[in-house]
C-alpha cells in the first residue's frame, strides 16, 4: 500500500481534473453559446478592434473614464502643498495589454544587454569595426569606444583573451595568398556579390599594396568578413517589411540622416549592410510624420512636419535630366550627381537584406520608332476594284466621271456629316430620336395620288434622276451604257481570287448592318446617300425596310437584277456599307441613355376601388323619397392607426398598411375613371331642357355652361329663343350694356346678346315652372371648370346685376323709399372688412352713384374670390353700430325684413307672391350690388365686363327703365 | 324601434329670451355651448374667439390668434382646451386659462368650416371647404395630420364626433359617416348642399340640414328617412340644426329670422321663435337643459323654458 501511495506521488498530471460530481447537487447547466465570452484579466469584454496590434481597449468601453464615469482630476495647489510637476511618461497612457508579450512595448524578462548576443547588435558592432579599419582616420571609432560604456558580449571578450584584436578575422592565421584566396573562396562559397563598394576597392587596392612588400614567413590573421546574415524569413509579409519595432518605437531612432561625429560613415555603411537604423535621436515616444508631437516632448524646434523645399525639385526641364536617368522624376528625393553607377543605390533606396546591386548592367532595348505616317493616310481600308480607269481604252471622260460619283457617294458625303450646320432638319431629329412630324414629308405627297402616278411612270420610263441638275435623258442614257460596259470590265478584272474573302467580309458586315436596323420602327427620315440616283436610292430604301424587318437576305432582294454581276457587287458593297455608315444614329444615341425606371407621366392614376353607384338612381330615390338602401352606400376604410388609437378603439384592420379608401390602379384616361363624374354632373336626361333644374346661385357657371350650348346648337338655341319670345317679349330690348361678351351682329348671337339678361330673366322663370323640382344637378363640375376664373364671379355680378336692375324699375315705380344703401350683398359674405364699405353706405343715404370701391378692400375681393359653397350670412350693418342693436327704427327692421327676401331672390328660388313684397325697396339693392360689383372687379379679367358694370347705372336711359318694368309686369302677369 | 319614447309632458321648449348678448366681434358666426353648458363661445368675423359665462353674460376671455375671421369652434371635455377654425385656412388649439396659442395648425387649402375635438381632445377634426377633414394629434407635436379624409368631393360644411363615429356634410349633397371601430364608411346621399349635421343624443340617428330647405332625420345604420322637416329658409347660407337635449325636437336656423323647432316624432311644427329680423346663422343647444343659445349678426341670444325672471332668480340661487 505504501508503495501505492509513493507511486501516486510519482504521478504527473496534466490539465485541470474536473470537479467531482456530488451526487444530490443538480448538474449544471452549460453555459449556453451566446454567454460564452471572452474577457480579460479584469473582466473586460475582449472586443476585436485595431487593424495591427489587437487593438486598443481603452478606458470604459472605449471611452475615456471608468464605469463610474470620467472625472477629470482637479488641480490643486497650495502653500503647504505645491502641486507636483508632473511627468508623465507614454506608458501611462497605454493599456496593459500593450505592455503584454504582443503589445507594442512589452515588458517582460528578456535578456538583459550584456548577456545577449543578438545578431542585429553583433552585426553593427562588426561593420562599425570593419568602418574603422578603412576610415580615413585610422581607429576612428576609438574616440566612440572611448566614450561608450564596453559593453562588449561575452565573445567577444573571449576572443579578446585568445589575442583576438579588433578588425581581425577569426581563424588561424595564414600566408598572404591563401588569405586572398580565401577571400575568393569565401565570396564565392557564398554566393553573393558584394556590393562594390569604393571602400571595398580601395581595401582591395590596399591589400594590393600590402602584399609587395609582405616577406615570405610572416603570416596574416584572416582577413575579418562580415558575416551574411541567414535569417530565414518566417513571416508572409514582402521582402524587406520590416513590421514596428517596438525598441525603435519607444527608445527613438529610426530618425533622419544626423551628422555623427563618432560615426562618420557607419550609418550608410550599416545601412548597406542591413541593419536596422540606430538614430542618435533621443528616444521616447513612437516618431514619424504620422504621429506627431506629443504635448509632453520638451524641445519644440523640432520639425515636427515633414517639410519639402523647393530645392529639391528640378525646376528646369532637360539639362541635367539625361545624366541621371531619371526621365523627368521629380520626387522629392534628394538625389546627387553621382558618377558611379554604385552610387545609384541611394536613390533606389535600402537595398534589402542579402540583396546588392547587380553590376551587369541591364542591356538597353532598342526600341524603333514607328514610321512616319504620310499626311493624308486615312486609316480605312477600301478594296477597291482594280479598274484602271485610265488605263481602259475607249472610255469616255463621261464613263470616268459616273464611276467616280458611283463609287465616290459614300466617301463623299462622310466629311459632310460634321457640322451641326450641315445637317437638314431630318439628319436632326434622326440623331435626337424623334419621330418624324407629321405631314408631307415632300412636295410630291401633296400631290394628287393621279399626278404622282404619273410623274412615277415619266421618271421609271426615262429611267432619270429626277433631280434638278440632271443631264438631258440622252446622255443619262449613254452614261448608263457606260456604267454597265464599266461594270463588266471591272468585274472581269476583279478576278475571283478575291472575290471569296469579299464574300465573307460581306456576309459579316451584312450582319453588322442588320443588328444596326433590325427592329428600328422609327419612320424618321434617314440619310440619302444615292439621292442622285433615285432609283438606286429606292433599291437602297428597299433594303433597309427589309433589314428594319429583320430580313436576312434583305440585300439580295433588294438589289437590281437588270444589271451585270459586277455592279450588282458592288451595289451589294455600297448598300451594306451605307446602311452600316448611316445606320440610324437614333439608336447609337439612344444606347447612352437608360430608360427612367419610373415613368413620370404615368399612364394609370390612383382611383378609389369602390366607386360610387349611380347617381341618378340616388337623385331618382332622393325625390322619391325613398331614403335607406337606394340612398346609402358603404366602402371600406381604413382609418389611420395612430387615429384608431387616439380614439381609443382597435384597429379595424391590423396589420394593413392601407389608410383611406383601398385605391387601384386605373388607366388614367380610361373612360370609366370619368364615367361616375359625368354621370352625376349631366343632366340625366339629355333632350331634357337645361333649364329644367333648380338652381341656386351656383349654377351661374353651369347656366353660363348651358348658355354656351346652346351658342353651339342652333335648335336648342331656336326653342328657347321661341320660348323666351313667348314668355319674355321685352328681353330683346334689353339694354345693351348687359351684353357683355356676344358682341356680333349675327343674328344667332342676337339672340346671345342678351344672353345675362336672358339669365336672369329666365331663372325666375325656372323658378316658377319648377319650383318643387329638387333636382338640381351638382355644381362639381362646373366649378371645376370654371373654380378660379374670374368669369364666373363676374358673369354672376352681372347676372344679379340685371336682376337688380329688374327690381329698380319695379321700386322706382312702386315706392319711393328712401334710398337706404343698405343693401344686401348678393352673394357674398360681407367679411368684417367689407362691412366697413357697408357702413359708409349706410351712413350715406340717397346717395345713387355710390362709389364706395375705394373702401372697398382686396381682402374683401379675395376673400370673394374663395366664396364655394354654403355662403354665411352677412353681418348686420348694425355692427358697426355697437351695442344698441335691440333698439331698431322701424326703417331699419323694414330693411332687414327685405334683406331676408332679398336673399331669396338673389338664390332664385323665390316664389312669386313673395316678389310684390320684395319689391319695395330697391335702391338699396342696386348700390349693394353696385358695391359688390366693383370689388368683384378688381379681380375680374375682363375689361368690358368692367365696363359695362361700371358705366351701366349712369346710363340706363328712362326708356330703357320702363321697357325694363314692361318685362317685369310682364313676369309677373305670366 | 330607433325613436325616442314618447314625451310624458307637454312640450318643453326654450322659448323665452333670457340674455342677449352682443359680442362686439363682427357678425357672430357660431355659438357653442361647452361640454358642460356653462360657457358659451363665439365666434367673430372679426378674427376673434370669445369665451362667455352663459349664465351671467359675461365676457371671461377674448382669444385672438386668427387671421380672418373665425367660423367654428368646440371646447374640449376638460375645458382645458378650445380649438377653433378660421377662414385663413388654419385651426387653432387654445389654452383656456392663458389665452395663448398652444398650436396653429396649417394644412387645409380653404377656410375651414367646421372644427370639433374628440371625446378625449386627443384629436382635432376639422372640415374645410377643400373637401377633406384632417384628423390633427393633440398629442404629438407632429404638425401634419395624422389621417386626411378627401372622399367628399365638395367642400366640408359640417362635421360631428361623437366616440368613434365622425359624422360630415359636404356641399356635393352627402352626408358621410366614418365607422372608425367597423372601419367603415357610410355615404348617404341627400342630393342638396348638406349644411350641418348632427348626431341625435342616442347615437342612431343622423340629422342633416340641406340647402333645399329641408331637414332629414336619417336612421344612422340603415340611411332610412325617419322624418323630415320643412318649413324653414335655408336656400343658400350655411345654417345650422340641432337636437333638443331629450331628442325631443329637432331645431334649425332659418334665413327668415326665426327657429324653427319641430317635434321629432310627428314633423309638425312646435314652435317658431322670432329671433330677429335677420338670418339666424348658428345655433346651440344646452348639453342638458332645455336652453338654447342663437347668433344673429353680432348678437348671441340665450333662450330658456321659463320666463326671464324666474331663470334670473334661479341662476342667483345657483349662483349665491
Amino acid at each position: 500500500m505504501a508503495s501505492d501511495s509513493d507511486s501516486d506521488e510519482d504521478f504527473v498530471t496534466y490539465g485541470t481534473p474536473l470537479e467531482p460530481l456530488e451526487e444530490d447537487e443538480p448538474l449544471k447547466k452549460p453555459v449556453p453559446l451566446h454567454e460564452q465570452t471572452v474577457k480579460d484579466e479584469k473582466g473586460r469584454y475582449q472586443r476585436f478592434h485595431g487593424a495591427f496590434t489587437g487593438g486598443f481597449s481603452a478606458g470604459y468601453f472605449n471611452t475615456v473614464g471608468t464605469k463610474e464615469g470620467w472625472a477629470p482630476s482637479t488641480f490643486v495647489s497650495s502653500r503647504q502643498q505645491k502641486a507636483e510637476k508632473q511627468h508623465v511618461r507614454p506608458e501611462d497612457f497605454m493599456d496593459d495589454e500593450d505592455f503584454s508579450e504582443h503589445g507594442i512595448a512589452p515588458r517582460e524578462i528578456t535578456t538583459s544587454q550584456e548577456f545577449s548576443s543578438g545578431r542585429k547588435d553583433a552585426v553593427r558592432e562588426k561593420a562599425r569595426a570593419v568602418n574603422a579599419q578603412a576610415a580615413l582616420i585610422p581607429g576612428d571609432t576609438l574616440l566612440e569606444e572611448l566614450i561608450s560604456p564596453a559593453r562588449l558580449s561575452i565573445g567577444v571578450e573571449l576572443l579578446r583573451k585568445m589575442g583576438w584584436k579588433e578588425g581581425q578575422g577569426v581563424g588561424p592565421r595564414v600566408k598572404r595568398k591563401a588569405r586572398r584566396q580565401q577571400t575568393k573562396g569565401s565570396s564565392r562559397v557564398h554566393g553573393v556579390v558584394l556590393p562594390p563598394a569604393g571602400s571595398e576597392d580601395s581595401e582591395q587596392e590596399e591589400d594590393d599594396d600590402d602584399e609587395e612588400f609582405a616577406p615570405e614567413n610572416v603570416t596574416f590573421a584572416p582577413k575579418d568578413v562580415t558575416p551574411v546574415d541567414f535569417n530565414p524569413k518566417v513571416g508572409v509579409q514582402g521582402l524587406g517589411y520590416r513590421g514596428l519595432d517596438p525598441g525603435l518605437a519607444l527608445l527613438g531612432g529610426g530618425a533622419a540622416e544626423h551628422i555623427d561625429l563618432f560615426r562618420p560613415q557607419s550609418d550608410t555603411r550599416s545601412r548597406l549592410f542591413g541593419g536596422a537604423q540606430r538614430g542618435s535621436r533621443r528616444g521616447g515616444g513612437v516618431a514619424g510624420q504620422a504621429f506627431g508631437v506629443g504635448a509632453l516632448e520638451d524641445d519644440d524646434d523640432e520639425e515636427v512636419y515633414h517639410r519639402d523645399s523647393m530645392s529639391r525639385y528640378d525646376t528646369v526641364l532637360g539639362g541635367e535630366e539625361p545624366g541621371d536617368g531619371l526621365y523627368g522624376w521629380t520626387a522629392p528625393q534628394q538625389y546627387k550627381k553621382k558618377a558611379e553607377k554604385s552610387k545609384d543605390a541611394s536613390y533606389l533606396g535600402k537595398i534589402l537584406e542579402g540583396f546588392t546591386l547587380a553590376q551587369k548592367p541591364v542591356r538597353d532595348k532598342t526600341i524603333f520608332p514607328p514610321p512616319d505616317l504620310p499626311r493624308d493616310y486615312r486609316p480605312v481600308h477600301r478594296f477597291r476594284p482594280a479598274v484602271d480607269v485610265k488605263s481602259l481604252s475607249g472610255v469616255s471622260p463621261a464613263l470616268a466621271e459616273a464611276l467616280k460619283t458611283s463609287r465616290g457617294h459614300m466617301v463623299k458625303e462622310e466629311p459632310e456629316q460634321g457640322g451641326r450646320h450641315q445637317l437638314d432638319s431630318g439628319q436632326r431629329r434622326a440623331l435626337l430620336g424623334e419621330d418624324t412630324l407629321q405631314g408631307p414629308s415632300s412636295v410630291m405627297e401633296l400631290l394628287r395620288p393621279e399626278d404622282r402616278e404619273r410623274l412615277k411612270n415619266l421618271r421609271n420610263s426615262s429611267n432619270v434622276p429626277a433631280t434638278k441638275a440632271a443631264p438631258t435623258p440622252l446622255s443619262q442614257d449613254a452614261l448608263k451604257s457606260a456604267v454597265t460596259l464599266a461594270g463588266s470590265l471591272a468585274a472581269r478584272a476583279a478576278g475571283s481570287a478575291d472575290h471569296g474573302h469579299d464574300r465573307g467580309h460581306d456576309h459579316g458586315r451584312q450582319q453588322e448592318a442588320l443588328a444596326a436596323w433590325k427592329g428600328i420602327q422609327t419612320t424618321s427620315q434617314t440619310f440619302r446617300p444615292f439621292e442622285k440616283n433615285p432609283s438606286k436610292q429606292a433599291r437602297y430604301e428597299m433594303y433597309l425596310n427589309r433589314l428594319k424587318q429583320g430580313d436576312k437576305d434583305a440585300l439580295e432582294q433588294s438589289l437590281d437584277s437588270g444589271v451585270t454581276e459586277w455592279e450588282r457587287s458592288r451595289e451589294r458593297d455600297e448598300f451594306v456599307r451605307a446602311s452600316i455608315l448611316y445606320r440610324p444614329s437614333s439608336s447609337s444615341l439612344s444606347s447612352r441613355f437608360t430608360r427612367a425606371k419610373k415613368e413620370e407621366d404615368d399612364n394609370s392614376v390612383e382611383v378609389s376601388r369602390d366607386e360610387e353607384g349611380d347617381v341618378d338612381d340616388k337623385q331618382a330615390a332622393v325625390n322619391m323619397k325613398m331614403f335607406g338602401k337606394l340612398t346609402r352606400e358603404t366602402f371600406e376604410w381604413y382609418p389611420d392607426k395612430l387615429l384608431c388609437k387616439r380614439f381609443n378603439v382597435p384597429d379595424p384592420y391590423p396589420g394593413c398598411g392601407i389608410v383611406g379608401l383601398p385605391k387601384v390602379k386605373r388607366d388614367k384616361f380610361s373612360v370609366f375613371n370619368f364615367l361616375t363624374v359625368t354621370e352625376s354632373r349631366e343632366p340625366p336626361a339629355p333632350p331634357k331642357p337645361p333649364e329644367s333644374g333648380k338652381r341656386s346661385r351656383w349654377d351661374v357657371s353651369g347656366q353660363k355652361a348651358e348658355e354656351k350650348k346652346k351658342e353651339e346648337d342652333p335648335l336648342s338655341e331656336l326653342l328657347s329663343a321661341a320660348r323666351n319670345q313667348t314668355e319674355t317679349k321685352p328681353e330683346k330690348t334689353l339694354p345693351a350694356s348687359t351684353s357683355t361678351n356676344h358682341q356680333t351682329p349675327d343674328s344667332r348671337t342676337k339672340e346671345a346678346k342678351s344672353a345675362d339678361q336672358e339669365k336672369g330673366n329666365k331663372d325666375d322663370q325656372e323658378e316658377e315652372e319648377v319650383e318643387e323640382e329638387e333636382n338640381r344637378p351638382p355644381m362639381d363640375l362646373f366649378k371645376a371648370i370654371f373654380a378660379g376664373s374670374s368669369d364666373e364671379k363676374s358673369s354672376s355680378s352681372s347676372e344679379g346685376e340685371s336682376e337688380d336692375e329688374e327690381e329698380e324699375v319695379g321700386d322706382i315705380k312702386k315706392e319711393e323709399v328712401q334710398g337706404e344703401p343698405q343693401l344686401i350683398n348678393l352673394f357674398k359674405v360681407p367679411s368684417s372688412s367689407s362691412s366697413s364699405s357697408v357702413t359708409s353706405s349706410t351712413t350715406t343715404p340717397n346717395t345713387t352713384s355710390s362709389r364706395h370701391t375705394a373702401v372697398v378692400s382686396t381682402q374683401n375681393s379675395t376673400q370673394v374670390e374663395e366664396e364655394f359653397g354654403p355662403k354665411l350670412p352677412p353681418p348686420s350693418a348694425a355692427l358697426s353700430r355697437g351695442g344698441a342693436t335691440s333698439i331698431r327704427s322701424p326703417a331699419e327692421e323694414e330693411k332687414l325684413s327685405k334683406r331676408s327676401k332679398d336673399k331669396k331672390h338673389k338664390n332664385k328660388k323665390q316664389h312669386k307672391h313673395k316678389k310684390e313684397k320684395k319689391k319695395k325697396k330697391h335702391k338699396k339693392h342696386k348700390h349693394k350690388g353696385k358695391q359688390q360689383k366693383k370689388s368683384k372687379k378688381e379681380t375680374s379679367d375682363s375689361s368690358s365686363e368692367e365696363d359695362s358694370d361700371g358705366g351701366e347705372p349712369e346710363q340706363v336711359s328712362t326708356e330703357e327703365l320702363l321697357k325694363r318694368l314692361k318685362s317685369m309686369k310682364s313676369h309677373e302677369t305670366w | 324601434m330607433t325613436f325616442p319614447q314618447p314625451r310624458p309632458q307637454a312640450p318643453q321648449l326654450p322659448q323665452h329670451l333670457l340674455t342677449t348678448i352682443d359680442c362686439q366681434q363682427g357678425a357672430v358666426r357660431a355659438v357653442r355651448f361647452n361640454a358642460d353648458g356653462n360657457y358659451a363661445l363665439s365666434c367673430g368675423s372679426d378674427k376673434s374667439l370669445k369665451l362667455w359665462s352663459v349664465s351671467r353674460g359675461t365676457l371671461l376671455k377674448t382669444y385672438s390668434g386668427h387671421g380672418y375671421e373665425v367660423l367654428d369652434a368646440d371646447g374640449s371635455y376638460d375645458n382645458s382646451q378650445l380649438c377653433s377654425c378660421s377662414s385663413d385656412k388654419t385651426v387653432i388649439l387654445w389654452d383656456v386659462a392663458t389665452g395663448q396659442v398652444t398650436r396653429k395648425l396649417r394644412g387645409h387649402a380653404g377656410k375651414v368650416n367646421c372644427v370639433q375635438f374628440n371625446e378625449e381632445a386627443t384629436v382635432i377634426l376639422s372640415g374645410s371647404i377643400d373637401g377633406t377633414v384632417r384628423c390633427w394629434d393633440t398629442r404629438s407635436r407632429r404638425f401634419e395630420p395624422i389621417q386626411i379624409l378627401d372622399e367628399a368631393r365638395d367642400g366640408i360644411s359640417s362635421l360631428k364626433v361623437v366616440q368613434h363615429e365622425l359624422l360630415t356634410g359636404s356641399v356635393d349633397g352627402r352626408v358621410r359617416r366614418y365607422d372608425l371601430r367597423m372601419g367603415q364608411l357610410h355615404v348617404d346621399f341627400i342630393s342638396s348642399p348638406i349644411t350641418c349635421v348632427c348626431f341625435s343624443q342616442d347615437g342612431q340617428c343622423t340629422l342633416s340640414s340641406s340647402l333645399d330647405s329641408t331637414v332629414r332625420l336619417l336612421d344612422k345604420s340603415t340611411g332610412e328617412m325617419l322624418g323630415e322637416y320643412k318649413g324653414h329658409k335655408m336656400k343658400g347660407y350655411k345654417l345650422d340644426c340641432c337636437l333638443s337635449s331629450k331628442d325631443t325636437h329637432v331645431l334649425s336656423c332659418s334665413e327668415d329670422g326665426h327657429v324653427y323647432c319641430w317635434d321629432l316624432v310627428e314633423g309638425s311644427l312646435s314652435l317658431k321663435l322670432p329671433v330677429g329680423k335677420a338670418v339666424v346663422q348658428s345655433l346651440s343647444f344646452h348639453p342638458t337643459e332645455t336652453c338654447l343659445l342663437t347668433a344673429m349678426e353680432g348678437r348671441v341670444q340665450l333662450w330658456g323654458l321659463e320666463p326671464e325672471e324666474t331663470v334670473k332668480t334661479e341662476e342667483d340661487t345657483m349662483a349665491s
